[in-house]
C-alpha cells in the first residue's frame, strides 16, 4: 500500500504545480502523497547525515571519559567475555585529563604536530608555485599534444603511492634525502592532482578575456596573475584545502620513507597509542581532526565551489 | 615583432617548464630506471627477460590481492556513485536539504589515522554496533572485512561524490524537463532520457576522482588489520608493501610496470568511452 503511495508521489510533488488550481479529489491525493514522501526522504536525507557525525561524537565522549572508565572498557575488548563495551555517551566522571596530559606532558605529540604543520606548509606552499601556472598553461594555451599531456597528468595522479614506492625510494636515496622530511614534501609538491582539479576552474573562464589582454600588450605572467587567479581563487583555495586534508593525512610516504621517528608526522603517531590508552589516543585524536576542521570550516564554501568547478 | 613571438613562447613554456621538471626528476625518470630494472634480477643483475613478470603473475599473493582490488573497486565505486546521484537527487527536489551536506562532506576532514580507534570500538566483536544489534558478528574477519572497508569508503567519499553530482544536476536545463513533463513524459523517463544523458559528460570526472580514493582506502585497511590483513580486505598494495619489506625489487618493478600500464589503459578507455558521449575533456 506505501508502496504504490510514494510511487504515485513520485509524480506527485511537480503534477501539484501543473494542476495547481484544480484542486478536486486527485489533487489532494497527490498533495497528501508528496507531503508523506518530502518528509521520509528529509529523515533519510537527515538521519543519515547524523550518523555520519557519530565517530566524532565517539572520539568526543571518549576523551572525556577518565581512565577506569576505559580500563573496563578495554577489558571488554581484550577478552572474549560475554557483554559489550560500557558505553556511556555521557562519561560517568568527566574530566579533562586527557587533554592536559597531551598538550602539557607529551612532548613527542607537539613535536610531531609540528612536524605536521611543517610538512604540509611545505608541500602547499610548493605545490602553489609549481602546480597552479602548470594548470594555467594546460588550461589556455594552446599547444601540440597539450590532451596527450593533460591525459598524462591524470594517469599520473591516479597511481596508488604503492606502484611509484620503488621508483619513489630509488631517487629520494640518489638525492640522499632518504630520512629527511625533502622525501616526503619534495615529491609532493609535484603531485598532479591541484594540477587537475584547477584546471577546471582555469578552463571556465571565457577565453575572450586573456584573449583581449593579449591584445592590449599585457604579458602572459601579468595575464595569469591579474586575470587567471583571481577568477578561479575559489578553484584554488579548494585545492589547497583537499591538499592541506591530504597532506594531514600522509601514512604510507613517511612510513616508507622516514625511518627516524622525531621526523614523523601525527598521522603516523596516533595509531602508535596503544588500546591501554584509548582515552589519551581519543584526546590526540580530536587535536588532530580540529586542524582539518578549522581548516574545513573556514574554507568549506570555496571547498564546495571548486569541487564544483572540477567537475564540470 | 618576431622577436615578441619568441618571447612569449618562452614565458609561456616556463608555467609548464617546473612541473614537468619535477615530475620528470620525480616520477618518470626513476620510473624508466623501474621499468629497466623490471627485465633483471635483483641480486645478480643480470638480464632475465620476463621472468620477473612470469613471477609476479604467478605470485599467489599478488593474484589474490589483483582480484581483491578489482572486486572492490568493482562493487564500490558503482555504489558511491549511485547512492551519491540517489542523494544528489533528493537534494535537488528538495533543496532545503541541502543544509545537510556539509555533515556528508565532514568526513573528508577526518584523518584516517585519528579515527581507527573508533572503527576498532565500533565493529569489534564486542564493540558498539553488535551491542547495538545484540550480535556477535567479527567484522574484522573475512567476508565482513571487506564490507567494513566497503563501508568506510562510502561514508568517507559520499559527501565528495554527492556535491559533483549536485552541481552537475542544476545544469541540467530546467526548461527542457518542463516541455518533456508537458508531453506526458513520467519521472522515470524524463530521468533516463533527459538528466542522466545530461550528466554524462561529468561522469568521467566523478568516476576518475572517486577511483582515486579507492586506493586510499588502504590507509584505513592497513591501520585497522595491521600488515597481515584478512584474505577477503587483501589489497594490492600490501603485496608492495610485503616486497619492499623484503627488498624484493625486482618483483615489485615488474609489478610497478604492470599496475601502471592497468591504470594507464583505464584511464584512457574511460576517456575514450566519455569523449564520444560528449567531445570535451
Amino acid at each position: 500500500m506505501k508502496d504504490s503511495l510514494m510511487k504515485r508521489a513520485g509524480c506527485g510533488v511537480r503534477h501539484e504545480e501543473l494542476f495547481a488550481g484544480k484542486g478536486g479529489k486527485m489533487g489532494k491525493r497527490h498533495k497528501i502523497a508528496g507531503t508523506v514522501k518530502k518528509y521520509t526522504v528529509t529523515m533519510a536525507v537527515a538521519g543519515l547525515g547524523i550518523s555520519f557525525l557519530l565517530p566524532i561524537l565517539i572520539l568526543l565522549s571518549g576523551s572525556l571519559a577518565d581512565a577506569l572508565e576505559w580500563q573496563g572498557r578495554a577489558e571488554a575488548l581484550a577478552l572474549d567475555t560475554e557483554g559489550y563495551v560500557d558505553w556511556k555517551w555521557i562519561p560517568d566522571y568527566p574530566t579533562l585529563e586527557q587533554y592536559k596530559r597531551l598538550l602539557f606532558y607529551s612532548p613527542a605529540f607537539l613535536k610531531l604536530f609540528w612536524n605536521s604543520v611543517r610538512m604540509a606548509g611545505m608541500i602547499l606552499a610548493g605545490q602553489l608555485l609549481v602546480g597552479i601556472p602548470g594548470a594555467w598553461a594546460l588550461a589556455s594555451f594552446r599547444f601540440k599534444g597539450r590532451g596527450a599531456l593533460f591525459t598524462g597528468y591524470v594517469i599520473l595522479m591516479l597511481l596508488p603511492f604503492q606502484v611509484t614506492m620503488l621508483s619513489r625510494y630509488l631517487v629520494v636515496r640518489q638525492l640522499g634525502l632518504l630520512d629527511t622530511a625533502g622525501a616526503v614534501t619534495l615529491p609532493a609538491v609535484f603531485s598532479t592532482f591541484p594540477v587537475f582539479l584547477v584546471y577546471r576552474s582555469f578552463r571556465s573562464i571565457p577565453p575572450e578575456l586573456p584573449e583581449a589582454a593579449r591584445i592590449d600588450g599585457a604579458g602572459e605572467w601579468r595575464i595569469f596573475v591579474r586575470i587567471g587567479i583571481p577568477l578561479a581563487r575559489g578553484g584554488i583555495l579548494a585545492a589547497m584545502v583537499l591538499d592541506f586534508l591530504e597532506s594531514w593525512n600522509m601514512v604510507e610516504e613517511p612510513l616508507a620513507f622516514l625511518k627516524d621517528k622525531s621526523l614523523w608526522p601525527l598521522s603516523l603517531y596516533l595509531p602508535e597509542i596503544g588500546l591501554s590508552q584509548a582515552g589519551f589516543s581519543c584526546a590526540a585524536s580530536l587535536v588532530t581532526i580540529c586542524m582539518s576542521w578549522f581548516v574545513f570550516r573556514i574554507f568549506s564554501d570555496s571547498l564546495e565551489k571548486g569541487i564544483i568547478n572540477s567537475g564540470l | 615583432m618576431r622577436k615578441k613571438y619568441g618571447f612569449t613562447w618562452l614565458s609561456k613554456l616556463m608555467f609548464l617548464l617546473p612541473g614537468i621538471l619535477g615530475i620528470c626528476v620525480f616520477t618518470l625518470i626513476p620510473f624508466l630506471d623501474v621499468l629497466k630494472r623490471s627485465f633483471y634480477t635483483s641480486l645478480s643483475k643480470e638480464f632475465c627477460g620476463l621472468a620477473n613478470y612470469r613471477a609476479v603473475l604467478q605470485n599467489q599473493a599478488f593474484r589474490l590481492a589483483a582480484y581483491h582490488t578489482a572486486r572492490f573497486a568493482g562493487v564500490c565505486l558503482p555504489l558511491l556513485l549511485v547512492v551519491g546521484l540517489g542523494l544528489a537527487l533528493a537534494m535537488d527536489r528538495y533543496p532545503f536539504l541541502e543544509k545537510w551536506k556539509a555533515m556528508y562532506l565532514f568526513p573528508m576532514a577526518m584523518p584516517g589515522a585519528s579515527i581507527v580507534l573508533v572503527w576498532k570500538l565500533f565493529f569489534a566483536r564486542q564493540g558498539l554496533l553488535n551491542g547495538f544489534l545484540g550480535s556477535r558478528i567479527d567484522f574484522f574477519q573475512g567476508e565482513n572485512a571487506f564490507w567494513m572497508l566497503a563501508f568506510i569508503y562510502i561514508w568517507r567519499n559520499l559527501g565528495y561524490t554527492l556535491v559533483l553530482w549536485l552541481a552537475a544536476l542544476k545544469a541540467v536545463p530546467g526548461e527542457v524537463l518542463e516541455a518533456a513533463r508537458m508531453d506526458g513524459a513520467g519521472n522515470a523517463e524524463s530521468f533516463f532520457y533527459i538528466t542522466l544523458p545530461c550528466l554524462k559528460g561529468n561522469c568521467f570526472t566523478i568516476t576518475v576522482l572517486s577511483l582515486l580514493n579507492v586506493f586510499k582506502v588502504f590507509r584505513e585497511a592497513y591501520l585497522i588489520s595491521g600488515p597481515y590483513p584478512p584474505a577477503e580486505a587483501y589489497l594490492l598494495q600490501y603485496v608492495f608493501h610485503n616486497w619492499y619489506a623484503n627488498l624484493d625489487f625486482d618483483k615489485m618493478a615488474a609489478g610497478a610496470v604492470l599496475s601502471a600500464a592497468v591504470a594507464g589503459s583505464t584511464v584512457l578507455l574511460l576517456k575514450r568511452i566519455w569523449d564520444k558521449g560528449e567531445g570535451k575533456l
